[in-house]
């Protein structure tokens, strides 16, 4: 098992799967009257957040205490961070408290990546600026799994601003490790450059939302937020919302097994019509639920492999 | 004074000879010359090269003491073999009035390990909106002919107009940062697919193109000189080549590190190699390389930029671009084999892109010179066979912020001689 989750990157098709047959073990323990499993007992999962956001945290803690493991929420906002602390002297603290895994969310891309080398112990990133987002990923796939059975040979348009988007550059990574098609839509000032071919090998990019939804089966809407407007990446939110937002006539287009994802939070209105993410075609609302189990099987298996028996 | 017999060396990697300095130049040149009086200096089989001279160097004094000194920043230039830096003008307060740039003369002075000449701000407090009394700093003792607001863009087409004109009255010359800030907002990387893949911001190759394409039509315009700072793309070389070929007096520097390291280094997101201009991509070099040689690249420049450790042991974006490199130059320009010729060092070739270009551009009269009877004995001692692993603890510069440590680099500098009198002996600073 691979030591740290920073990247889609990091898992190969077999990692990739063990996971996601993980989670699905892990959701079976939700249906349960007891909700906790002791395989964790005694080791310590510390979710160091340096931006707010609470659905994200909220999973991960979840996650962590149905595994009975010891969970410390350090936020940047209340604690030595905002007096200045840097990230190193915050590793030395966490590694001297004995951390087993650090959960880090960061507004600057590749912050877990430094974090990883100065502790001993598992990092998991959990958003890093505008790099990635593997765990998002990984409960996307499982969605994707769970509602259509399979993952090899679908095809995944993730549309909006993928320039922006964590969330993108992790499904592109790990979709195309599990056989997925993936096509990018968005205005052009918001798929970076050389994208087809700077993460997997495959990747399409196109311009014309309309153009790519009869042949899709996922739909994943990324958040677009109003302020990129001022920065000229598009005229305003009403033409963004009419060439990119995905609106009941546009979800018509669908195929009938089609799935509509968002990781959230929605622009209701923006980049998603209200009656599209309300409808039977929506998985945001499992997307969440799903997340816990996904984290669960992460944290189960980045830490399973180094139990108290191999302390050395 | 002590006078030095420099024993069986290659000038320029030619047939061996003896040198005797005396009274700060070379007294006389030629085989088997009487040592009596002189300490003898066995060179065989090394090289000497004019006294390499850099024509961009941060030296952090005044302001930032806690990364370098004036004093430190020229042991470090001396052992890297330079008898010359010129000295950029982004210190704290900014080298904008007489003052502060005879100040960082001064200080060179009695440092005395390389000769210091400051370059001034184009424009009061680098800010961009009104231009630095130009004169009164050429006027000065420090006698600056370089003006740059390096760090940042000169980037108002009016105001840097003006100060290519406003130069020619006493002989000055605009060096350009060329990035066109609104282009670069934000920018953590070169744009391409590995910033597309890191998720960091791109600094697209046009920002410094653009820049460049429009000074030289404005240089060109008001027959004025500017001199491209740290060129760092194959379509800036086809720029400054066009220009060159109308006549345009126009001349322009590359670093080491962007004839050697690429974009893909970031990948680790270790900001050691986060640098501004940020690191290009393979086929940008190999450009470099080949303009370097050809001559539409003038000269090497180190753009050394020593950081403390805070401002580099950090999140990627947070950290402060630059790299240290007066120690290095040469071995990382040997390294490239951008300056060789039938797979050997071309020496005389090293020697006017490292040595009498840079001393050209920059009006340093005592700057440049092969070492021969009556030229003023800056010069440099060369161990071309040695390799060495760099090791940051071993800088002399106070920073650490190598982007080469652990690499094995080829050459060594032996000794270095300002006006006659070592430096560097052993590959050690004398003082």
């Amino acid at each position: 098992m691979i030591k740290h989750l920073l990247s889609g990157a990091d898992l190969d098709a077999e990692t990739a799967t063990l996971i996601l047959d993980t989670a699905a073990e892990m959701a079976t323990l939700a249906g349960r009257e007891v909700k906790k499993l002791p395989t964790l007992r005694g080791r310590t999962v510390v979710n160091l957040f340096y931006e707010d956001s609470t659905r994200t945290r909220i999973s991960f803690e979840a996650a962590a205490k149905r595994l009975s493991a010891d969970v410390i929420n350090f936020s940047a906002k209340g604690s030595s961070v905002s007096k200045g602390e840097s990230l190193k002297d915050t590793a030395l603290t966490l590694q001297a408290m004995g951390a087993d895994a650090v959960v880090i969310r960061h507004p600057a891309s590749g912050a877990p990546h430094r974090l990883a080398n100065w502790i001993d112990g598992s990092v998991v990133n959990a958003g890093d600026g505008t790099h990635e987002h593997p765990t998002q990923a990984l409960l996307d796939a499982y969605t994707m799994r769970s509602r259509l059975g399979r993952l090899a040979g679908l095809h995944v348009a993730v549309v909006g601003d993928v320039l922006h988007s964590r969330v993108a550059r992790s499904n592109v990574l790990l979709l195309s490790t599990l056989g997925a098609k993936v096509t990018l839509v968005g205005p052009p000032t918001l798929i970076p450059v050389d994208i087809a071919t700077a993460l997997a090998p495959g990747v399409q990019v196109s311009y014309d939302l309309d153009a790519v939804l009869p042949t899709a089966d996922v739909v994943m809407m990324l958040r677009v937020q109003r302020e990129r407007m001022a920065d000229s990446y598009f005229p305003s939110a009403r033409e963004y919302a009419r060439r990119y937002g995905l609106d009941a006539p546009r979800m018509r287009r669908l195929a009938e097994h089609a799935i509509v994802m968002h990781p959230g939070p929605m622009n209701r209105g923006m980049e998603i019509a209200a009656e599209v993410a309300d409808s039977p075609r929506s998985t945001i609302v499992e997307q969440v639920a799903n997340g816990v189990s996904v984290r669960m099987a992460v944290l189960y298996l980045l830490l399973g492999g180094r139990g108290a028996g191999a302390a050395q | 004074m002590s006078s030095y017999l420099i024993r069986g060396v290659r000038v320029l990697g030619r047939e061996w000879t003896d040198l005797l300095l005396r009274d700060g130049v070379v007294a006389e040149t030629g085989p088997g010359l009487d040592p009596s009086g002189a300490q003898v200096i066995e060179a065989d089989g090394l090289v000497a090269l004019p006294g390499l001279v850099d024509l961009h160097t941060h030296l952090r004094e005044p302001g930032r003491e806690d990364a370098e000194t004036v004093e430190t920043g020229s042991r470090a230039a001396a052992l890297g073999g330079y008898t010359a830096v010129c000295a950029m003008a982004n210190t704290s307060p900014v080298a904008d009035t007489a003052g502060v740039v005879e100040q960082v003369w001064r200080l060179g002075r009695e440092a005395g390990l390389v000769d210091v000449q400051p370059i001034g701000a184009v424009t009061v407090g680098l800010a961009g909106e009104r231009l630095a009394e130009l004169g009164a700093m050429a006027a000065s003792a420090a006698a600056v002919r370089i003006f740059s607001d390096d760090g940042f863009c000169v980037a108002d087409p009016r105001l840097m107009r003006r100060a290519l004109e406003y130069v020619k009255a006493f002989d000055g010359i605009i060096a350009q940062h060329a990035e066109e800030p609104r282009l670069t907002e934000g920018a953590q990387m070169h744009e391409g697919e590995v910033s597309t893949r890191l998720g960091l911001t791109g600094w697209p190759a046009v920002a410094e193109e653009a820049i460049i394409a429009r000074d030289v039509l404005l240089a060109e315009h008001v027959g004025s000189r500017v001199h491209v700072c740290h060129l760092s793309t194959a379509g800036s070389v086809d720029i400054v080549r066009q220009a060159k070929a109308r006549g345009v007096r126009v001349t322009a520097e590359v670093t080491p590190h962007h004839l050697l390291l690429t974009d893909e280094l970031a990948a680790s997101y270790d900001p050691v190699f986060k640098v501004n201009p940020p690191l290009r991509t393979a086929a940008d070099v190999t450009a470099l390389r080949a303009a370097l040689a050809e001559g539409v690249i003038d000269i090497v420049a180190t753009d050394h930029a020593p950081h403390a450790v805070e401002d580099k042991e950090c999140e990627w974006a947070y950290a402060r671009p630059g790299m240290v490199g007066l120690e290095t130059a040469l071995s990382v320009v040997l390294s490239t084999g951008a300056l060789h010729r039938d797979g050997e060092p071309d020496w005389d070739l090293i020697a006017e892109r490292m040595s009498r270009a840079p001393a050209r551009i920059a009006g340093l009269a005592a700057h440049g010179h092969d070492p021969a009877p009556g030229a003023p004995a800056n010069l440099t001692l060369v161990d071309p066979a040695a390799r060495r692993v760099v090791d940051p603890g071993e800088l002399a510069s106070r920073s650490r912020n190598t982007p080469y440590a652990g690499t094995e680099l080829p050459g060594r500098i032996v000794a270095t001689f300002l006006h006659g009198r070592p430096t560097v002996l052993d590959g050690k600073a004398v003082k």
